[in-house]
């Protein structure tokens, strides 16, 4: 075993990606000199070089465009947008053409390009930092939505994506980054398809992703001591969804508490949610419960943002309201 | 005489695409082709000079006025006409229709209906062959609408700081749909804004196939031998509506028809002293293929609705 951060997993997953495959390079704003807006491709132009290892213009549109060019064109582009929130610069490229050219084409065209971005809030960076749209872009036919949560999908997941025939956006969340822990030596591609039970448990079940996951974890430690169990599901995927995973947990549980930090109107949690009364209606014991980000662009100050968005008291509160008291 | 031949194949090659755009329109108003159709009559020199000065091995990203590029590829009428009919013989298997012609074999990407949106996929084919070693060139198509788009400025500053194989070339037909281009531009000279981003440019007269291709050719040369992009700016006039929803207001007919005096097709007639008799083949043989094209598209077939969701996503992926 290693010890290693969700920050150095993504680093050696690209390191392993490139050695491995001519066609892989990464390319985005700041990646190379500056070693990446979050250190994650800290050390790769020095053992790369530049034609690899790609600063961009600050240039959204034309580099995403260039990616799913490139992809067109034989390679295996790893493009980095800085951050979720500037996503929004190539919308119209991941939107109007990454997801629609093999359908378009009818069947002609597939686009294998990777698309990285850090998500989320949470690090006191206010209301233009702090977007969590991953539900948003998990919206569109065409695309696969990856959302790592553990180490072992950092450093797995971009394996498997590249192998895809079509685009893949991954979102890591920033929060996550310095998350440490530990890893086998020889860990590599996992799936993306599924969704998995983190933590098994009776009493409800917790469906979340992202960093939200580590404090269903925190909430499902506190709410062990007063006897409720709380089984923890990590949708890893949110394009395609895999909810066969979520039903079979509700089928036993009875009960379904989603948690997301990102908004609620219109949300994942409201697919998720959806596909829970379509698929175990009768299974629930009482309404799904969910528990959101504030729908406000996020504040700076922190009392403000810790409001913002769902905190592990809040999560055990409503996980004890769902629950009947025990014997 | 090598020229002359050469001359009236180019000549030809026009023909063919007024003769199929004229098709479209009549077939559009039999309602066979549905949905935005942009043709573009008056602008058949710009494809053919610049699509003949490319090789076999090249790419195309054009835009939603594409029927004339697809043609000169190579693409058959037959592949188009089932296209815009949405019959799954069509070169996008109907899925796309006249805006959304692609074709693997010829390397043409689109049929692309946003504006400016095709210009960052060129770009990166051309980044592909740059790191691939491969002397292609990605032929990039777009109108003076582009121009005013912040993807023309991010995608002309990234395939010149970087050297790419593009060849970008503007049809300016002077109307961004109803939009005319000084009241969209602070300046109107689209290959000066090119050239501000130390890349080479020319403009050149689009209603004039020769002039065209002679530009296109010096372009491709320059790019072949690694200089980097090249900014064609060809001026050109389309003689009908944006689409068939167009009613025209924003332009006199007295504009039109001045501009109808430069048709590139009716004075390269001109000045090849080409008799009626010696068109009259070229015009039966164009008909036969495009009434073969027609009749293809007519017996076409529709694609099985129960193949809706194929290729969203590729098939023969493990699950």
């Amino acid at each position: 075993m290693i010890t290693l951060t969700y920050r150095d997993a993504l680093r050696e997953s690209i390191r392993e990606a490139m050695r491995k495959d001519e066609r892989v390079f990464l390319m985005g704003e700041d990646v190379g000199r500056y070693g990446g807006c979050f250190a994650v491709s800290k050390g790769l132009l020095e053992e790369f070089g530049p034609e690899r290892i790609r600063d961009t213009p600050m240039s959204e549109s034309a580099f995403v465009g260039a990616g799913i060019g490139a992809a067109l064109g034989g390679m295996k582009p790893i493009v980095e947008i800085m951050t979720v929130n500037f996503s929004l610069l190539a919308l119209d490229q991941i939107m109007n053409n990454a997801a629609t050219f093999l359908h378009m084409s009818g069947g002609q065209f597939n686009v294998p390009v990777v698309i990285r971005m850090a998500t989320g809030g949470g690090r006191q960076v206010a209301a233009q930092h702090s977007h969590s749209l991953e539900g948003w872009f998990a919206h569109i036919p065409g695309i696969r939505v990856l959302a790592p949560a553990t180490l072992e999908d950092a450093r797995g997941m971009l394996a498997t994506a590249l192998d895809d025939p079509d685009p893949v956006l991954i979102f890591e969340n920033a929060s996550l980054y310095n998350l440490k822990g530990q890893l086998p030596e020889h860990a590599g591609a996992v799936d993306i398809d599924r969704a998995r039970v983190r933590r098994s448990g009776r009493d409800v079940t917790m469906i979340t992703y992202g960093a939200m996951l580590w404090r269903c974890f925190e909430a499902a430690e506190a709410l062990a001591k007063d006897g409720v169990e709380a089984e923890v599901i990590d949708l890893r995927t949110l394009r395609p969804l895999d909810d066969a995973t979520f039903l079979d947990s509700i089928r036993r549980t009875h009960r379904a508490l989603i948690v997301d930090e990102a908004w609620r109107s219109g949300g994942i949690s409201a697919e998720v949610s959806a596909r829970i009364q379509e698929g175990a209606f009768y299974d629930l014991d009482g309404p799904v419960e969910r528990l959101c980000g504030a729908e406000v662009p996020t504040p700076y100050p922190k009392h403000l943002e810790d409001a913002s968005f769902p905190q592990a008291a809040a999560i055990v509160a409503a996980a004890q309201s769902m629950v009947p008291v025990h014997g | 005489m090598n020229d002359r031949k050469h001359a009236i194949e180019s000549l030809g090659q026009m023909l063919r695409i007024r003769r199929l755009e004229e098709r479209c329109a009549e077939l559009y108003t039999q309602t066979k082709i549905r949905g935005f159709l942009h043709l573009c009559n008056g602008e058949e020199a710009v494809s053919v000079g610049v699509v003949q000065s490319l090789g076999p091995e090249d790419a195309i990203v054009a835009t939603y006025r594409e029927h004339g590029h697809a043609l000169v590829r190579g693409i058959s009428a037959r592949a188009i006409m089932a296209e815009l009919y949405g019959k799954q013989e069509g070169c996008s298997r109907g899925r796309g229709g006249s805006m959304h012609l692609f074709d693997a074999k010829t390397r043409f990407y689109g049929g692309n209906a946003i504006v400016g949106g095709g210009m960052p996929i060129a770009v990166g084919l051309a980044l592909a062959d740059k790191m691939r070693r491969l002397a292609r060139v990605t032929c990039c198509f777009f109108g003076d609408g582009a121009v005013a788009e912040g993807e023309f400025h991010e995608c002309l500053n990234l395939a010149a700081l970087w050297r790419l194989p593009v060849l970008f070339v503007c049809e300016n037909n002077l109307y961004a749909m109803g939009t005319r281009l000084d009241l969209a531009q602070s300046t109107t000279d689209v290959a000066k804004k090119a050239a501000a981003y130390a890349m080479a440019a020319e403009a050149v007269d689009g209603m004039d196939v020769l002039a065209v291709e002679a530009s296109a050719q010096r372009a491709v040369a320059s790019i072949r031998a690694g200089a980097g992009p090249f900014f064609l700016e060809c001026k050109t006039y389309r003689f009908r509506a944006h689409s068939m929803y167009d009613p025209e207001l924003y332009r006199n007919k007295a504009e039109v028809e001045e501009w109808k005096k430069r048709d590139p097709i009716s004075n390269l007639v001109k000045s090849l002293q080409i008799s009626e008799a010696d068109l009259a083949p070229m015009e039966r043989d164009i008909a036969q293929e495009l009434d073969d094209a027609i009749g293809c598209a007519e017996a076409g077939t529709w694609e099985p609705v129960s193949d809706l969701e194929r290729f969203v996503y590729s098939e023969g992926r493990r699950p």
